[in-house]
Parts: C-alpha cells; sequence; structure tokens
C-alpha cells in the first residue's frame, strides 16, 4: 500500500487516559424484523447496557451511534433513534455514516480529551426491507463502477479467486471457516445462523453460500468509561490499550486483494503485535476474509478466531463491526480472555479496517 | 492532564457554485483540501487523519462516500472518519477532528466538509416518505416556516426583519469572492418584492443550493509554532443534540442550542458574549434565524434579537458583525456550510478574511445547527493561544 510516510514505521500510540468497555448489549439477529422499527430494535439493547452499569441516559458524558440513511431508505434517518434514547435535558451527541465501531471510536478520543468520563455507543442496521447487495454497490465510485452494479458478493468472491490463486486457501479452507464460526455460533443465543449449516450452491464462484454471511437485522450498544469510573461500573472492565483504523484505496484494481496492509497498520498502532492475544473477534462477513485477516493480523493456530461465530453468524449491516469489539469485551468481562483483539471493517473487500487490543486487569 | 490546545492552521475552499460540472465528487473536494494545505505550506505527507463530513448521503446518490474519496484526499494508509449530523455536520466534523488533536491521538488533522448539490435534488431527498412519520414534503423551508412566524409572535417583530437580514448578507457576499450568490444589484426594495415561498419566508430570504467545499488543517502547539500564517486557535467547542419532535421543545429558541453555547462560553471563559465576542458567523438559512439564534446564543435577551439586526448591530460596521462572509443565505453547500460558519470565524481571528475582514477581530464564534433544530456545534476561536 503506499504510504504517504514511507521512511516513518507507524509507532505504538499511548492513550493518554485508561478507557475501557465496560457495557455491551446486542439483539437476537434476524432475517427480517417486519414488526419492528429501527428505533424499537434498538430500544431494548440500550435499556441492556443502561441496566448492567446502573447509569441513566442523563448520566451519560457523551454519545455517539454509527448507522446508515442507505439502509433506512431515507435522509436523517438517525434522528428518529436519537428521540428513542432520550436526549432531554439536550446531551452531548455525535453521529457517523459508518459501522458503530467507528463510533466508539469518536467516543474513545472525545473520552480522551477529558470532556466526558462516560460514553454509550450504539449502532443498528435493517437489511431486510430491501435488496443489501444492491444497496451496497451504491458505495462504488459513483461515475466509473457504481453505474455497473457489481454487487457485495462478487466483489468478495473476486478477493477470494485472488485468495485462492496465490496458493492461500482452497474451497475446503474456506468451507472449514465455515462450519468452524458456525458451530462456534451454537453457544451464542443471539446469532441468526448456528450448528451444522450446509455449504450449499455457489452463489457467485468460488463463493458458496456457506461462505458468506446472512443477510439480516440487528443492534448493539457498548458504554465506555475512563479511569476509576469503569472500576466502579465493571467488575472486570475491558481496557482499551490502544485502537486505530486506517483506510486503504478504493479502486480494487491497484489494491492487493490478498493482503490486508491497513489492519496490519492500525493493529501495528494499537499496539496489537507487542504481545500475543489470546481472542480475536474478525469483522470478515466472507469466510476468504478471515484467511486474509489472519495473515494480516498474525493470528497464530493457538488464537480463539471468533467463538461468538463472527459474522457468518450474524452480520448486522453498520453494528456487525461494534458487536466485534462487544464480544471481544464481554468476554474479558467474563475471564475468559486476557488480551483480545478486536477487528471492523467497512467498505469494499476490506478496504477500511479498524483494530482495537483490549485487555483485562490480571 | 490538560487537553493539547489546537490551532487552525490552513483553511481552503472553493468557489460555490450553483453546479459545478467541470470537476468530479472527488475533484470538488480535493480542490478545498489543497488550498488549506497550500495556506498551511503543508503537503499530503504531514497529514496524519482525515475526519470528512457532509449531509445526507442520499443529496449525492452516494453511500459513504468517504470510501471513494479516500484516494482524492490523501487518506490512504491513514485513518479516515466520516460524521454525519444533518446540517450541523460541518461544524460537528471540525469538533471530531479537534478532539483527535486535543486528545493527542494526531498532531496534524485535514478536515474537510462538502455538498455536491447538483448530482441530485436535495429538496426531494429530503422528502422521502416515511411510514408512520410526519411528512416534510416541502423540504426544509416548509418545516421552518411555522416556527418563524412563531418568533415574530412571540416578540411582536415586524414584517421587515428579515428582509434585512437578506439585504445585508447579500451585500456582504459581494466582498467575498467565494460566496456562491454576488447579486451586484441587490436592494431591500428588490428583497421585499420577491416571491413568497413559505410564509412568510421570501425568496430571497431564502438559502440557494451550492456546490462546495471548505477544509481546514488542525494542528497541536508544535504544528502552530511552524505554521507561516497566525493560527486561529481554539478556545472552546461543543455539541448539543435534543430530539426532533416532543411537547417540550421549544421551536424557537432550543435548549440545545443554549446549552451549547453556554459550554463553549464556559470554556472560552466568556461571560458577556456580547461584549467578548467581535464577530460572529452564524447558520441562517432563512433570514429570521439571525435575530432567533441572537437570542438563543445570549446576545440579546429574549424578545430582542429583532432590535439588534434592525439597529444595524449586526452590520459589517455595526458592534456586533453577524455573517461578515454573507453566510448560508448567499452559500450554501448544505454538508459544508457548518464548517465554512467555523472557518470563516477562524479567517477573522486570523486577518484573513480580505474584504470582509473586521478590524481587530480576536475572538469569533462559529455556529452550526441541524436537523429539526435539534442538533448544535460551535466553536470559539481566538488570536491568542488558550490561557488554561
Amino acid at each position: 500500500m503506499p504510504s504517504a510516510k514511507p521512511s516513518a514505521r507507524p509507532s505504538v500510540m499511548r492513550p493518554v487516559r485508561d478507557i475501557a468497555i465496560v457495557a455491551f448489549g446486542q439483539t437476537d439477529h434476524l432475517r427480517s424484523t417486519d414488526e419492528l422499527s429501527e428505533v424499537e430494535m434498538l430500544m431494548p439493547v440500550l435499556h441492556q447496557v443502561l441496566a448492567a452499569t446502573g447509569l441513566k441516559t442523563s448520566d451519560i458524558g457523551f454519545t455517539c451511534s454509527g448507522s446508515s440513511d442507505y439502509l433506512a431508505g431515507r435522509a436523517f434517518s438517525f434522528t428518529m433513534a436519537l428521540d428513542g434514547v432520550g436526549a432531554w435535558p439536550p446531551i452531548s451527541e455525535s453521529h457517523v455514516e459508518m459501522d458503530g465501531a467507528w463510533a466508539l471510536y469518536e467516543a474513545w478520543t472525545k473520552l480522551l480529551t477529558g470532556e466526558a468520563d462516560t460514553a454509550l455507543v450504539y449502532s443498528y442496521g435493517k437489511s431486510s426491507p430491501g435488496s443489501v447487495r444492491d444497496v451496497l454497490t451504491r458505495q462504488l465510485d459513483p461515475y466509473y463502477v457504481a453505474p455497473l452494479w457489481p454487487d457485495s458478493v462478487a466483489l468478495a468472491a473476486l478477493q477470494a479467486q485472488a485468495l485462492i490463486d496465490a496458493g492461500d486457501a482452497d474451497e475446503p479452507a474456506l468451507a472449514g471457516v465455515a462450519a468452524r464460526s458456525r458451530q462456534d455460533a451454537s453457544a451464542n443465543s443471539h446469532a441468526q445462523l448456528r450448528g451444522s449449516v450446509a455449504q450449499g450452491d455457489y452463489v457467485v464462484r468460488p463463493l458458496r453460500t456457506g461462505d458468506c454471511p446472512p443477510i439480516g437485522d440487528g443492534a448493539a450498544a457498548v458504554i465506555l468509561a475512563a479511569g476509576e469510573r469503569a472500576r466502579d461500573l465493571c467488575e472486570r472492565p475491558a481496557w482499551i490499550r490502544g485502537i486505530d483504523h486506517r483506510v486503504e484505496a478504493h479502486s480494487l484494481g491497484v489494491r492487493d486483494l490478498t493482503d490486508s496492509p491497513s489492519s496490519r497498520l492500525a493493529a501495528e498502532r494499537a499496539g496489537a503485535f507487542e504481545r500475543p492475544v489470546d481472542t480475536a473477534e474478525l469483522h470478515a462477513p466472507f469466510t476468504s476474509q478471515e484467511v486474509v485477516l489472519r495473515k494480516a493480523l498474525k493470528l497464530g493456530a493457538d488464537v480463539a478466531v471468533n467463538p461468538s461465530g463472527g459474522a457468518l453468524a450474524a452480520n448486522p449491516v453498520m453494528a456487525a463491526g461494534l458487536i466485534r469489539l462487544g464480544e471481544a469485551a464481554a468476554r474479558i468481562h467474563r475471564g475468559e480472555s486476557d488480551r483480545a483483539l478486536a477487528h471492523a471493517t467497512s467498505g469494499p473487500c476490506l478496504q477500511q479496517n479498524l483494530v482495537a487490543v483490549l485487555e483485562g486487569d490480571s | 492532564m490538560g487537553k493539547e490546545p489546537v490551532a487552525v492552521v490552513g483553511i481552503g475552499q472553493t468557489k460555490h457554485v450553483a453546479a459545478r460540472r467541470d470537476v468530479s465528487i472527488a475533484g470538488l473536494v480535493r480542490e478545498a483540501a489543497q488550498a488549506a494545505l497550500a495556506d498551511a505550506e503543508l503537503t499530503w505527507a504531514d497529514i496524519d487523519a482525515v475526519v470528512i463530513g457532509k449531509a445526507p448521503d442520499f443529496f449525492e446518490g452516494v453511500m459513504m462516500p468517504e470510501l471513494y474519496l479516500a484516494d482524492a484526499l490523501g487518506a490512504v494508509g491513514k485513518p479516515m472518519l466520516r460524521v454525519h449530523t444533518a446540517g450541523s455536520v460541518g461544524g460537528s466534523t471540525a469538533l471530531v477532528a479537534s478532539n483527535l488533536v486535543a486528545g493527542r491521538v494526531h498532531g496534524t488533522v485535514l478536515t474537510l466538509a462538502f455538498e455536491k448539490q447538483s448530482e441530485s435534488n436535495a429538496m426531494w431527498g429530503l422528502s422521502l416518505p416515511v411510514p408512520f412519520q410526519q411528512p416534510l414534503l416541502a423540504g426544509a423551508g416548509g418545516f421552518f416556516a411555522p416556527h418563524v412566524r412563531a418568533y415574530m409572535r412571540r416578540t411582536g417583530a415586524p414584517d421587515t426583519v428579515g428582509s434585512l437580514v437578506a439585504y445585508k448578507d447579500r451585500r456582504n457576499a459581494l466582498k467575498n469572492p467565494y460566496a456562491h450568490l454576488h447579486e451586484q444589484d441587490i436592494t431591500l426594495e428588490k428583497v421585499q418584492a420577491s416571491p413568497m415561498l413559505w410564509d412568510p419566508i421570501r425568496y430571497s430570504e431564502t438559502c440557494p443550493s451550492s456546490d462546495g467545499a471548505c477544509a481546514m488543517i488542525l494542528t497541536d502547539r508544535a504544528g502552530a509554532a511552524r505554521s507561516p500564517r497566525p493560527p486561529a486557535w481554539m478556545h472552546g467547542g461543543a455539541m448539543r443534540s435534543e430530539p426532533t419532535l416532543f411537547a417540550g421543545k421549544d421551536f424557537v429558541s432550543p435548549q440545545a442550542g443554549k446549552d451549547c453555547a453556554a459550554d463553549v462560553y464556559r470554556q472560552a471563559g466568556v461571560t458577556d458574549p456580547r461584549r467578548d465576542i467581535d464577530a460572529v458567523e452564524m447558520y441562517v438559512p432563512f433570514s429570521w434565524y439571525e435575530p432567533m439564534w441572537l437570542e438563543n446564543l445570549g446576545f440579546a435577551a429574549e424578545g430582542e434579537g429583532w432590535k439588534l439586526t434592525e439597529s444595524g448591530v449586526t452590520e459589517l460596521d455595526g458592534d456586533l458583525p453577524v455573517n461578515m462572509s454573507g453566510g448560508v443565505l448567499s452559500t450554501n453547500p448544505i454538508g459544508a456550510s457548518g464548517m465554512i460558519r467555523f472557518a470563516e470565524a477562524a479567517l477573522q481571528v486570523r486577518g484573513q478574511a480580505g474584504e470582509h475582514q473586521i478590524d481587530g477581530a480576536r475572538r469569533a464564534l462559529g455556529h452550526a445547527y441541524g436537523g429539526g433544530s435539534q442538533f448544535f456545534s460551535m466553536w470559539l476561536v481566538g488570536a491568542e493561544p488558550p490561557t488554561t
């Protein structure tokens, strides 16, 4: 990947404050939720994280959300969710038109300034009202690519084929990723696809149904807290030791689709390579993308990858990345992990990637 | 440990026009970014991160356009955040970028906001029918007109105040080479004779639809020390939100706006905004919002804002100039409009505002709002570094 500063390796960024994920909640992810508005889908999750910490909306220092107008089919779709939050008296609040993982990043920077000690982060997406494969084509270069309507599965298939051509994977290996993910999801009551799921027919060669994420609706929420506040609110906070994100070129033609240099760069700056992690929650909606990310993030066979089942078990667009951060944090809360890596992605073929390193007190 | 001070060392904007048919969206944003880099005498390599904002994606028909714009903004290999907080987004985007510097995550950040409204139709982009919700079938004007009428009833302001604002802002725009509307032959009579669009808002009291982009380079103390031109220092910044619709909402003077201003003033040590602030760039898409926001922002007592406007206080040569650049009434690339307010405030305290410069402006307020008067973002910038 072309770097603006080829000589300077990114140094690990040391946050000026200790900030932790202290609560996480998510919906049951479903193929369709016709009976619920986005706000109705989100509300129980918000109440869940507030109840877990004993905080009220008015106690929260900063609120940030992630969602997409294109999924909702209307402009300013996030305003109704804000009404649901109960922003009265007025709150300090912002929104990113990105996956909720980036809303968490914005909230983390806000807490670093010292202007707030707690933050509520949420995101949601309903893919069921439309065709998400068609909708995502609208992310592409509007003049040269989007008019051709290349859909998200077709683009992922290009990446998968590049991986197979490079000898990094074959179809049985990809099927293995699918089977393992859905097997792991058996223990996740929120997951949409669980247990033994047939690998199915080709959707776009070489990807079969089993290599692709389920299409579904869902929401997630997280509470962040700084320093002693985190210890007050959570028995074993998941400390964010580092978090960083990087974007790559948009055009697939100038990228090596078998690699994810932006993930590696983000991980390096987040301090992921300083010590091994025991868990990794990767936002890899396609089996082939897990292969790419494992290599870029130098994850060995001893790391528990996507014990939740990952995005192959539930992929509510705009929330799936935040869920990776939440799942990693929840394992730390439960004492099942001491040092976890969480990853989120955005854009076609892993264009943009975020990596966080979470740790529990030893 | 306190926050890192934040300085504005580069500002760039495009010439705003109804339709930039000569450039793509990428070309438009790159033009503003390069102008900001040139102003700061920096290169793409000096930028650590990019924070980009715009109003709804439906306005251009591109979902999450930051992905496609990564190359044009030199963001490849860097962090890129995309902010969307409705009409206040330009201001919010700058504030998110400022947090990256203030929280010591990055040293130098490019922040940019844009709208290329000619690619689509903003009025209808705002008017998609939503089940079980109040329809907004006449764009923003239809939503705001009743609140303007409520202000007039509440304060007893004469019908003529709105036209004074429009006449002032359009004359100010003549001094700003980047402004969209340059109505050389503007007169007060012409404003007052323009057609009524959404009673009581006339055609000439309404913002245009513009293509345009605005960019700023924000940096830390070390970066400011290397700045070739005087930096503008951030003394305070805040965002506040409240629900769109609920029984207790005051659409004329929303509580979120009052709270946001109070937070900024507290950070900046401002106790009497009318005395302590030298110039204001205020988000006024419909002329009557000037007197309304004068009250909401604490420059005038409740019911008194229109008197400041009427007496000429907010003119370029008044003692509280408002919208020296011509404001949103003269230039409205929606997603960029808030950042233009922030950038114009910074230009004033840097002494770089050209023909619309207020002599001796030391502290200036940039203000933006959005949604159903529910999202607010503001910053106060000064010629001197903050003392706390």
